[in-house]
């Protein structure tokens, strides 16, 4: 246990000190401020789209920094004292997850509440869309992780990244934006439990899916 | 000559059979009440969405004979059914809008099933896209199997959440409790042309494979 | 420590078609140490990577005894592998304490501070990686490999941009964890200047 916290802290110490939790957050900014710049200032617009495209926005912002999961700790070597040390590779998978999860899901839910305020969000709708974040972004780092690990050791790997997970990640933006709008209706919705079960069921599977990735790529 | 090579004979005439006789039939049903001429597009649209997904049912199969007994036939069966798969796919998909033309009045709706086709062509890319990207033969297999199986996974999913996300489209009308719903007169034509149109898949399938086992020895020298 | 056994039989490497070396068999017991010799490309790199379970190898096997228990697959393996690459494993921004602490956190080892001490690194484990010069990540390196604990080290290019000093502490830790029963495999161009069987890769 003291093994998987020790992966997962030195990952949120590497993440902060490189900066990357800056770079997903300035990103998500820049999209909900740019949004209405180019389509208006129409509040009931906005409130329209404002589920969906602070969805996308966190979706990109979260597979910007995940080319770097595997490839940087692939490229100077220690992934392969990760792969032989006492912490099987399926946790230490998880643990990069956690870490990436805690380093922009997280930020990105709360960075939502100000940002649904500019988009016209009462507040019942902009909790949701914080709670959607906060469910959603898990299985994007999750299913992520197996984009990054797949492949780890391309040079190109951040442009093939989104190719790969995007269509994987078709589901999550469907639920969370379908819980959101909901929300802003006022009615009920399965939405956010089904958004729910997606995110539990690729975060139980992907790390077996990403350690598979990485021994056919330590193997070459 | 060889298995395969018989094998492909009895396809290619099998399929080129099948699609005749299918065409003609279908051009020579009376038009739909509702649809008119334009059910006719429904003969070359269905089967090609048919196709289009047993094609990736086959690379799961192959994905999981390549990560559990590592047999090369495996690889190259998946390789060679990928681009095929999403050639498929892509025939679904612009037949699928030029059916929409006239009945839905416009080339693209964002109907569920529409919808999850494009989906699943892009999930093949995605498959094209990380085998090409990849050297070394075992790597590039066995990547390529892990993403196969994580689309297989995924894909009931994203099947049902676009199914769940537009409820405008009409319902399946061949696969229903109580026998097909079709008329006989429509239903002959369209399997006709659906095992015309599988043939012809597993004749390139095989062509396809044929091609890639050479290029590997070749590779690999005498 | 514990006394290992390395054991490796029929051992056969292809490399992008090319056969690097085929049916190896050699053995090292606890106590003793084999140096890795060859022509750049000779599969040097490859055999401790296959012998760490890393790579699989084409043909043969390896098994490491130690401790009564035999490990053959490579899962098993890795719990008894000491592992120092060429490349240092050292991140730029973290400090040498940060990442020793981390890695004796995922080997469940302890003694990172004396591990510093020993390689003469206390001075900057509380500065940035990237300060530091080639030879004293190495010697970080070298302080992690003896902070795992592990009976079969294998090392590449474990002399590479030390200075003399460094080279005498590096002997000395690969002689002091040989005599407490452990075993080392040694690749490198560097003279080891250590009592050792040697084995000459041809390269294909």
């Amino acid at each position: 246990m003291s093994a998987f916290f020790a992966q997962m802290r030195r990952d949120v110490r590497l993440a902060w000190r490189a900066g990357g939790i800056g770079v997903a957050l300035g990103f998500f900014a820049a999209v909900a401020v740019l949004t209405p710049l180019g389509v208006g200032p129409d509040p009931a617009l906005l409130v329209r789209i404002g589920g969906g495209v602070l969805w996308l926005a966190a979706m990109l912002a979260a597979l910007l920094s995940l080319d770097t999961l595997f490839h940087a700790d692939f490229e100077d070597g220690s992934l392969d004292l990760i792969a032989l040390s006492s912490l099987p590779l399926e946790l230490a998978a998880l643990a990069k997850i956690a870490a990436h999860w805690l380093c922009t899901g997280l930020p990105l839910a709360v960075l939502a509440l100000p940002a649904a305020a500019m988009f016209a969000f009462p507040l019942p709708a902009a909790l949701m869309l914080a709670a959607t974040l906060l469910i959603g972004t898990a299985a994007i780092s999750a299913l992520g992780a197996c984009g990054a690990a797949l492949t780890l050791s391309l040079r190109r790997g951040a442009l093939l990244l989104p190719v790969i997970v995007l269509p994987l990640l078709a589901p999550a933006a469907i639920f969370g934006s379908a819980a959101v709008l909901a929300a802003l209706d006022g009615v009920g919705s399965g939405a956010f439990l089904l958004l729910s079960a997606f995110s539990l069921v690729a975060l139980a599977m992907s790390p077996f899916a990403a350690a598979a990735a990485i021994r056919v790529h330590l193997a070459e | 000559m060889s298995n395969s090579g018989k094998a492909l004979v009895w396809l290619g005439a099998g399929a080129g059979l099948c699609l005749v006789a299918g065409l003609a039939l279908g051009l020579s049903v009376p038009p739909d009440a509702r649809q008119g001429d334009a059910v006719r597009i429904m003969f070359v649209h269905v089967p090609a969405a048919w196709t289009a997904m047993m094609a990736y049912g086959l690379i799961a199969l192959c994905a999981v004979v390549t990560l559990v007994w590592r047999h090369p036939l495996a690889d190259a069966a998946a390789k060679a059914a990928a681009p095929l798969g999403a050639v498929f796919t892509a025939l679904g998909l612009v037949t699928g809008s030029i059916w929409g033309k006239p009945m839905w009045g416009a080339w693209w709706v964002w109907d569920a099933r529409l919808t999850s086709f494009l989906l699943l062509f892009l999930i093949y890319l995605g498959l094209i896209a990380l085998r090409h990207s990849l050297d070394g033969e075992a790597r590039a297999a066995r990547a390529s199997a892990i993403l196969a199986l994580i689309g297989a996974a995924d894909l009931p999913v994203v099947e049902f959440s676009v199914k769940w996300w537009s409820t405008l489209h009409q319902g399946s009308s061949l696969i229903r409790a109580g026998g097909p719903a079709m008329a006989p007169v429509y239903l002959w034509p369209l399997l006709s042309m659906a095992l015309g149109y599988t043939l012809f898949f597993l004749w390139l399938w095989v062509w396809r494979i044929r091609i890639d086992l050479l290029v590997r020895s070749v590779r690999r020298g005498p | 420590m514990m006394t290992a056994t390395l054991t490796a039989s029929n051992l056969t490497c292809v490399r992008g078609g090319r056969r690097l070396f085929e049916n190896l068999c050699f053995s090292v017991v606890g106590g003793g140490i084999m140096a890795l010799t060859g022509p750049n490309g000779a599969g040097k790199t490859s055999l401790l990577r296959m012998l760490a379970g890393l790579l699989p190898p084409a043909a043969g096997d390896v098994r490491i005894a130690a401790d009564g228990i035999v490990a053959e697959d490579a899962e098993d393996r890795a719990h008894l592998v000491g592992w120092l690459g060429c490349e240092t494993a050292l991140k730029p921004q973290l400090t040498l304490r940060e990442q020793l602490g981390f890695f004796a956190g995922l080997y469940c080892a302890c003694g990172a501070e004396q591990a510093l001490e020993r390689f003469d690194l206390t001075k900057t484990a509380d500065l940035p990686a990237r300060m530091l010069s080639a030879g004293q990540k190495r010697r970080a390196s070298l302080a992690r490999l003896m902070l795992m604990g592990r009976p079969v080290w294998l090392l590449d290019e474990p002399l590479v941009s030390l200075d003399e000093e460094g080279r005498g502490l590096t002997r000395r830790a690969i002689e002091a964890h040989c005599r407490e029963g452990g075993l080392a495999v040694v690749a490198g161009h560097d003279p080891l200047e250590l009592p050792c069987r040697h084995l000459h890769l041809e390269g294909a």
